[in-house]
């Protein structure tokens, strides 16, 4: 009998599962349970970007593309950037066409990090950072932002990680799972300590349309960071295209040389037809992404409202479409609170901890629902805190 | 102000029994505010009405809808106009739309039969003056009323995948 535990990756064995694996399980044995846990958008595809996906199978374009992507989609991505952040990117040498951000960011730890490499990632935050850094073998620095600075991360607490071992920073904003941002005074403080390091920042913006109030700052915008940046973004929250599974890096091109090269032995090429539904997007989407965009921050403001309204301390997320409230006056913790929850009410949340230890008291509300499943989802809330009121 | 008023007419016309207490959370305005605009959108006639989506289908079969082509001869002056607002005064009559394309005006007619429907478009509408012409389509199913799947209900399809 081969003993498995002794012949895998140690590094691989040693990665926990995610937090919110356990409830989507629970979740998952029930029915009629109203999901505000997933972290994908309800709306459809946009119509005209499907019939683009539909087009290239009628026209049999299901062929590998080029490595780094269709050029065209390379060219429709720099524009793109070049007409919402006035940033300049080289379709031929700089842009990377990826499955989904997650590939990009796995690509951009594997090329960068040497084993023994600090990195520094900020928490809460996406849950694969760590365990990809850890199997590149990597070491990982978690900053804990607090939610009295609204969870941004700020310039004395990046100074205090920072060592002569730190390779990268990941940026992950806007937040997933806290909505926070970093408005362009955030970044020029952080931007001020990066300049003349040789750190390199990972700048995760997936979430980068989705920003209510002020539109999205890069901190490749900022001086000088555009050279230290690998910036990741991609298509399945802006234009809800989960399944489609396509991304991108934009980054120098040494670096994308080096990524690229990974990208070929591993994948070969992204989803030829994902990659002709993209260029109808970026194309044609902005005024899908607007109305999107304009129907997340109704329900981002109710949900806000009623959280308030039912004594929770929440501060107002100003990006993705996640709203984190605080459940600590609730004496239950994170697990326990989305657990009961979830068996006596039947709504799914995540624990805040799932995100890193700092998010422990709070939960994670995504507000990817209708109005009409958040109305009835937030009134069981509210039942669920009356029934469990201390004392 | 006018982005908010624009909002609170697509809430309400996605549910309009919203509590004004929920459209206030939507909003992040007032109660007293909202039942203000949404007084003025009434006094406005913006918002013309309130009524249920009812699926008579499921209650009983003594309900028959029609929608009726209308190739009308216009009048010197007052075009369609005066037509439509004949038409419009009959109680059968559920919708009046002046169209373009093949036809002129789209009547949508509501009676207990078909015989009943056939009836009325042959004795009160092809009589009127300046009607040219008429084609009665029944309906045989619906499927979706002002937005409103009447067969399914929408069912979350995503997967508990994504972190």
């Amino acid at each position: 009998m081969i003993n498995y535990e002794e012949i895998l990756n140690s590094s691989v064995v040693d990665i926990k599962p995610s937090g919110i694996r356990k409830f989507f399980d629970i979740a998952e044995q029930m029915e009629n349970v109203i999901s505000l846990g997933v972290g994908e958008p309800d709306f459809k595809t946009p119509w005209h970007i499907r019939q683009a996906g539909i087009d290239a199978l009628e026209k049999s374009k299901t062929r590998y593309t080029s490595n780094r992507g269709l050029i065209e989609l390379r060219r429709e991505i720099s524009s793109y950037y070049k007409r919402k952040l006035n940033l300049d990117y080289s379709p031929e040498s700089e842009v990377l066409v990826t499955v989904g951000g997650s590939e990009a960011i796995d690509l951009a730890i594997r090329a960068l990090i040497n084993e023994g490499d600090e990195v520094i990632i900020p928490e809460p935050s996406f849950v694969c950072y760590v365990p990809i850094v850890k199997m590149a073998g990597g070491v990982p620095v978690i900053i804990n932002t607090k939610a009295e600075n609204e969870f941004r991360l700020t310039a004395e607490e990046l100074k205090g990680a920072i060592t002569e071992k730190t390779k990268m920073l990941i940026l992950p904003f806007p937040n997933n799972p806290t909505g926070a941002i970093m408005e362009r005074e955030d970044l020029e403080k952080i931007a001020e300590i990066l300049k003349g390091t040789n750190i390199i920042i990972l700048s995760d913006e997936i979430y980068s349309e989705l920003t209510y109030g002020n539109s999205h700052t890069s901190i490749a915008q900022i001086g000088e960071m555009q050279e230290r940046t690998v910036l990741i973004s991609g298509f399945s929250k802006a234009y809800s295209m989960t399944g489609w599974r396509l991304g991108y890096i934009l980054c120098p091109a040494p670096l994308c040389k080096q990524m690229t090269k990974i990208h070929q032995f591993c994948i070969m090429s992204s989803p030829t037809v994902s990659q002709y539904a993209a260029i109808e997007a970026l194309k044609n989407g902005d005024d899908d992404i607007a109305s999107m965009r304009a129907e997340y921050d109704v329900r981002r403001t109710y949900v806000v409202n009623e959280f308030r309204k039912m004594g929770l301390s929440v501060f107002e997320p100003k990006g993705a479409f996640y709203v984190f409230p605080c459940i600590k006056s609730s004496g239950m913790t994170s697990d326990e609170f989305c657990e009961r929850l979830l068996k006596e009410k039947k709504v799914a949340t995540v624990p805040g901890n799932a995100f890193g230890e700092c998010g422990e008291g709070f939960i994670r509300v995504s507000y990817c629902n209708s109005l009409g499943n958040l109305k009835i989802a937030l009134s069981k809330i509210k039942e669920f805190l009356k029934e469990n009121k201390n004392g | 102000m006018e982005a908010k008023f624009e909002k609170l007419l697509k809430i309400l016309e996605e549910d309009a029994r919203y509590s004004s207490s929920d459209i206030a959370s939507m909003l992040g305005e007032s109660e007293e505010k909202v039942a203000e605009l949404i007084k003025e959108a009434e006094k406005e006639k913006i918002i013309c009405g309130y009524k249920a989506i009812v699926d008579w289908d499921k209650v009983n079969d003594i309900h028959v809808t029609a929608l009726i082509e209308l190739k009308v001869i216009p009048q010197k002056n007052l075009g369609f106009e005066e037509i439509a607002e004949n038409i419009m005064q009959m109680d059968e009559v559920e919708s009046v739309y002046l169209m373009s394309g093949g036809y002129d005006l789209c009547v949508t007619v509501k009676g207990r039969s078909f015989k009943e429907v056939a009836l009325f478009v042959a004795k009160r509408l092809a009589v009127m003056d300046n009607i040219e012409s008429t084609a009665t389509h029944f309906v045989l199913r619906r499927y979706k009323e002002v937005g409103v799947k009447l067969i399914e209900s929408d069912k979350d399809d995503r997967g508990t995948y994504s972190f």
